[in-house]
């Protein structure tokens, strides 16, 4: 049986990092995954339960400083709806558009999908290929103190992250890619609608006279966390995107990757999955 | 027990007052403390969409949703989609046109339906399609209730240039 003792509905950051300081807290955001985790028992309740929707430092989507700030209330809608993002980040919007369901995109927040810390956590690989990092924030005893780090050391494990008990996970930045980036994104599920992903994977660079530079790779539910392709980049890095290096890289990925047997898929298959679609993005990138 | 939390919403235009466990879904406050039994739980983890309602204009999945989170918020149900002149457009294109098979879906179809109405006109079969991804006929009743969306769609859009 749930067992709550405290609820709380902080009006601002300073109240929230303050009252996340007093421990054995749950955070509640737009609660599509805290609802059925609790409601079946995969997880339980702190003593606390600590409502962040009334959070203004945590809202909205602003531009500072030559980079994207989202702040981590933003659902999904919201990412799929902005403009700004459509034009300097359209991987993301692309994605967004193929979250879970219309309900689910309507509540589900950014911040949740990134603390929920699924390896198939359909924001994140996009978030990857743009090079984010995640914004805590937390009570350093006398004022609301923080502290960045590159979204792809916050995973260390399925559900599990960096961040510390008292911390709120406040924003996703990244840097509005340059002229040139390109980037695709490809989840693969077994129904076209609403399904988890089997795999999913993620590839960018900057486009220059046939070669890609500054690339970026990253694979979703293919290892305990979602991953970024050191040994596909650098198989990628400067060349000409011949047929060569095209399946040199896509020979690359399985270095990169480490998925395992479930409901969804056998590792077999997962790793084919990476294979072929990581041909067919390059040979689109190739020829676009 | 999970301690009490007093919310007040607008529940089908209605102002309610209810007090309820801060643990509590809003379809569990919906059905088991309002009475309000139309909006149904299927799977209870946001594939089916049976549950879905629509809060502050747009749909959300009734059974994902904390009841605490309703407080100060518009939210509509199934029962509150009847006008004076009875049934609404969707629900009785629903029923003339027998877009409904056992029936368990129909409550959550047609307000996902109402909230893509409401959204804009105009929309393709193929976006309809999209649009109740979220929502599981298990009669596999898609083709009508698709058509019959659509229908709906467009008679707004006539009611609406006329």
């Amino acid at each position: 049986m749930h067992d709550i003792k405290r609820y709380l509905v902080p009006d601002s950051l300073d109240e929230a990092v303050r009252a996340a300081a007093e421990g054995d807290v749950t955070f509640l955001a737009g609660g599509t995954d805290l609802m059925p985790q609790t409601r079946t028992g995969a997880r339980s309740f702190s003593s606390t339960l600590i409502n962040l929707k009334q959070v203004p430092e945590l809202r909205g989507v602003s531009r500072e400083n030559g980079g994207i700030r989202l702040g981590a209330l933003t659902t999904v809608t919201d990412v799929l709806n902005d403009v700004v993002l459509r034009k300097a980040a359209p991987v993301l919007s692309q994605a967004a558009d193929h979250f879970a369901s219309d309900q689910v995109r309507n509540s589900a927040t950014i911040g949740g999908n990134i603390c929920n810390a699924s390896p198939a956590g359909d924001m994140i690989i996009p978030l990857l290929l743009l090079g984010a990092v995640v914004e805590l924030a937390s009570w350093n005893g006398e004022a609301v103190g923080t502290r960045t780090m590159p979204l792809e050391e916050f995973f260390t494990g399925p559900g599990k992250t960096q961040r510390e008990p008292g911390e709120i996970l406040t924003a996703i930045r990244f840097p509005v890619p340059g002229e040139g980036f390109t980037a695709r994104f490809v989840k693969f599920g077994t129904r076209p609608a609403l399904d988890i992903s089997v795999v999913s994977v993620g590839i960018a660079g900057v486009k220059e006279n046939g070669t890609l530079r500054r690339v970026r790779a990253a694979f979703g539910a293919v290892a305990p966390v979602p991953v970024r392709g050191r040994n596909t980049e650098a198989a990628l890095e400067g060349k000409l995107l011949t047929s060569d290096t095209i399946r040199q890289a896509s020979e690359a990925t399985q270095e990169d990757i480490s998925p395992i047997s479930d409901v969804r898929a056998s590792a077999w298959y997962r790793r084919e999955l990476v294979r072929t679609l990581t041909t067919r993005i390059l040979n689109d990138v190739s020829t676009s | 027990m999970s301690v009490l939390h007093s919310i007040r919403f607008t529940l089908n235009g209605k102002p309610v007052r209810a007090s309820v466990p801060v643990h509590l879904s809003a379809i569990d406050m919906l059905r088991d403390v309002l009475h309000l039994t139309g909006t149904k739980l299927g799977c209870g983890e946001g594939e089916c969409g049976a549950c879905t309602v629509i809060v502050d204009g747009v749909s959300v999945n009734s059974c994902l949703m904390f009841a605490v989170d309703c407080d100060g918020r518009e939210v509509i149900t199934i029962e509150g989609l009847r006008t004076d002149e009875g049934l609404n457009p969707l629900q009785k294109a629903f029923v003339q046109q027998g877009a409904v098979q056992c029936g368990f879906c129909t409550p959550g179809m047609i307000m996902q339906g109402t909230a893509l109405l409401n959204r804009r006109s105009g929309m393709t079969v193929e976006e309809i399609r999209r649009g109740i991804e979220g929502n599981l006929c298990r009669c596999t009743g898609y083709r009508k209730i698709v058509d019959t969306i659509a229908s709906a769609l467009h008679e707004t859009s006539s009611e609406e240039i006329s």
